[in-house]
């Protein structure tokens, strides 16, 4: 299943649920501190000269699933570690309500953390693993036993409790570590990467069950990660960080169909990424319809970009694959629109068939159809006016120092 | 249940192996080839210059210079009282020594761990005492821990008394900790910097402080090789000369095995006395490593059942 698929079918789901998840779920169980919201509030960290944080706001109210999402280097592992108290902030304060957190050190901040090599203490057995949060609290020992069970008899290990880390397969270890964080029950579940190091068939396995724990637990969890299938998946939230930068936030169905900027859209599956020359502009300013060129290639797109769209200066324009239609036979009627093509290459994906192809001036297509094509036929392209986003070029955020290297990331993304 | 030797439908049958295979091919599946040979010059080295000693040095260990029996120097060594309270001032110095260094060195590791600014500067000041060797060392300490050297001037101006710190037992000591020192911290950095992080990190954010964190993590996982740098300065001790006699009273309180078998085979000419006390303390010095060996690897396993309990 590629990553694209994967998207689809949540942004299909997250149209279907209303409302949102968390406020049908209201069982809070006792014990446990509440809180309303965690703020980190204008928040920077400086490596020396460069910053991997710079002026970030985030919020994270109850119950909700917050994916962090970027590329590495984009701070987002930072932001978390930052929040945890395992790094110090440059400036910038975070908040728990009314309680300013981010002086007290990590042992107090009471957040549960799954790390991306699991981090499990190799000289303890998964029991003592899971109970060392408790032990720390001083619970004691017949309730830390039982409380320590129940996490372990959550992510279904509870055979395994006498093992010690060593002996169990990563998908395990990673279950453990999820157990050690939920035992102590805490306010706020940190999650860094806790999947990259899964295979791929583990890692749909164990999204689902991070996504039932979610849901059972009535957690709020902030969650990083660099894939957009597990973000667009898991969180009921999306912030999308550029440079340390916020970049875009929303729902997983907002930013998946309204990509902020080509940079986010690289993120969301808009596989078609490339440079063109805006042409004729119609309709007013916001979400005009425009003519873009790239390489004698005319595609009529929507322009997305705050500001007015000026005919003749470069633009970058963003097609999913999933949107490149496949028109009737060349030879046929076709539409206005239709791009003639040549596929290049036809790769076999089960229910439908993903297709490079390229028109006679050389520009490159990514798309999915499910008719039968084969390689090196003549296809009739189009694309729905709505569907090609075309942004400004210029930097809507960030000086041009800082976004040197993301122009190389938006291209990498389009490689992908 | 009926059995039978024919394998059942569908059963997959384990094909045989080849029987006559080459004798090559059955040697370098048990890793035996010619890429082996490599080790040969390293291996003729070893026996030449240090198994063909040994061994010749235990045997004439049995052959006394002046007849008797062929245990006849060994008891003549275990004989004299003078001679074997050398076993004794040597366990009660290099232990100590040892324990002394793995105790400093322990804290100072686990403090540099990790790289920050400065940590080269800080590692090579730690490091020199052993580019300067125990003679240099040993004649720094005659200044310093003198009557009249600053540490005896400073403890005076104190209130706390001069105190004798060279020329006997803690003179030796003193040296004998600040050569061993940069070894164990060496080796122990290794240990600490190979604790993952990020289990210092979870720890913290399961509610573990520094403390704790230390002593629940970082310090089980760091004994085996703590253990390691203890056995390594006890050997180093073990086999201590210069400083027993140029910082130490080698007459008396730091009479250690090396100052016999020195005075056996250089002032008497007598190498199977001297061999024979050799073969004494290289016995001891086995007896202890394995001691250790076997509380190490106690200890490793020890730690995995604990976590089972």
């Amino acid at each position: 299943m590629s990553a694209a698929d994967g998207a689809t079918h949540t942004a299909d789901l997250t149209v279907t649920t209303t409302p949102a998840p968390w406020v049908a779920r209201t069982s809070q169980r006792p014990g446990r501190e509440t809180f309303t919201a965690l703020r980190m509030q204008q928040v920077s960290r400086w490596y020396g000269k460069s910053p991997a944080l710079l002026d970030l706001d985030l919020e994270l109210r109850r119950g909700e699933f917050v994916a962090l999402l970027g590329p590495s280097g984009c701070g987002k592992s930072t932001a978390l570690a930052c929040l945890a108290g395992l790094q110090p902030l440059t400036t910038g304060t975070i908040w728990r309500d009314e309680e300013r957190i981010d002086v007290l050190p990590p042992e107090r901040r009471g957040f549960g953390m799954v790390f991306q090599n699991y981090a499990l203490f190799p000289h303890l057995s998964v029991q003592r693993n899971v109970e060392f949060g408790l032990r720390m609290r001083k619970v004691g020992r017949p309730d830390r036993e039982r409380r320590a069970r129940e996490a372990l008899a959550l992510v279904q290990l509870t055979e395994h409790a006498a093992k010690l880390p060593s002996q169990l397969s990563g998908g395990q270890q990673q279950r453990v570590a999820i157990a050690r964080a939920l035992a102590v029950d805490p306010d706020v579940v940190l999650m860094d990467e806790p999947l990259s190091n899964l295979d791929a068939a583990l890692r749909v396995e164990m999204r689902t069950e991070i996504k039932r724990l979610y849901q059972e637990r009535d957690l709020s969890v902030l969650y990083v990660t660099h894939d957009q299938e597990e973000a667009l998946s898991l969180a009921t939230r999306l912030v999308v960080l550029r440079s340390g930068r916020l970049e875009q936030t929303g729902t997983p169905e907002e930013v998946y169909t309204h990509p902020a900027s080509a940079y986010v859209a690289s993120f969301m599956g808009y596989r078609n990424l490339f440079p063109a020359q805006l042409g004729r502009v119609s309709g007013d300013a916001r979400r005009a319809s425009v003519e873009v060129t790239a390489l004698g290639t005319t595609l009529t797109g929507t322009w997305r970009s705050p500001g007015d769209p000026v005919p003749g200066t470069s633009v970058s324009v963003a097609v999913r694959p999933e949107d490149v239609v496949v028109g009737a036979s060349p030879s046929g009627p076709s539409a206005p629109d239709a791009l003639a093509a040549v596929a290049e290459v036809v790769e076999y994906h089960g229910r439908e068939l993903a297709v490079r192809a390229r028109t006679a001036a050389g520009l490159v297509l990514h798309l999915k159809t499910d008719r039968p094509v084969v390689a090196g036929t003549r296809l009739a392209l189009s694309v729905p006016p709505e569907r090609v986003l075309v942004y400004a070029d210029s930097p809507t955020a960030g000086s041009p120092a800082a976004d040197a290297p993301i122009a190389a990331e938006v291209s990498r993304g389009a490689e992908h | 249940m009926a059995l039978s030797t024919e394998p059942r439908p569908g059963a997959v049958v384990a094909p045989a192996p080849p029987t006559g295979r080459p004798l090559r091919h059955r040697l370098a599946e048990r890793g035996v080839d010619r890429g082996l040979l490599l080790l040969l010059p390293a291996a003729v080295c070893t026996v030449g210059l240090f198994v063909y000693p040994f061994l010749y040095g235990v045997s004439i260990s049995f052959q006394p210079l002046r007849g008797g029996g062929a245990l006849t120097n060994y008891t003549d060594f275990l004989a004299d009282a003078y001679q074997r309270d050398s076993i004794l001032k040597t366990l009660r110095l290099a232990v100590p020594v040892a324990a002394v260094s793995v105790a400093a060195a322990t804290p100072l590791a686990f403090q540099l761990r990790r790289d920050f600014r400065g940590r080269g500067a800080i590692t090579l000041v730690l490091m020199l005492p052993i580019t300067f060797g125990s003679v240099l060392v040993a004649q720094g300490m005659a200044r310093v821990f003198s009557p009249y050297g600053w540490l005896n001037l400073l403890l005076s101006d104190l209130g706390l008394g001069t105190h004798q710190l060279i020329y006997n037992y803690w003179g030796t000591l003193i040296a004998a900790v600040l050569t061993s020192l940069p070894f164990s911290f060496l080796l122990l950095m290794g240990f600490f910097g190979g604790i993952e992080r990020s289990l210092e990190d979870a720890a913290a954010t399961l509610g573990a402080g520094r403390a704790t964190r230390f002593w629940r993590i970082v310090l089980p996982l760091a004994l085996p090789g703590i253990v390691s740098a203890f056995t390594l300065a006890l050997v180093e001790a073990f086999a201590i000369f210069p400083s027993a006699i140029l910082v130490g009273q080698p007459d008396n309180a730091t009479h250690v095995l090396t100052l016999p078998i020195y005075q056996a085979a250089s002032q008497r000419s007598d190498y199977p006395a001297a061999a024979a006390i050799a073969v004494v303390m290289t016995v001891l010095e086995l007896a202890i490593l394995g001691l250790l060996q076997f509380a190490r690897s106690r200890l490793y396993r020890g730690a995995a059942a604990g976590g089972k309990g």
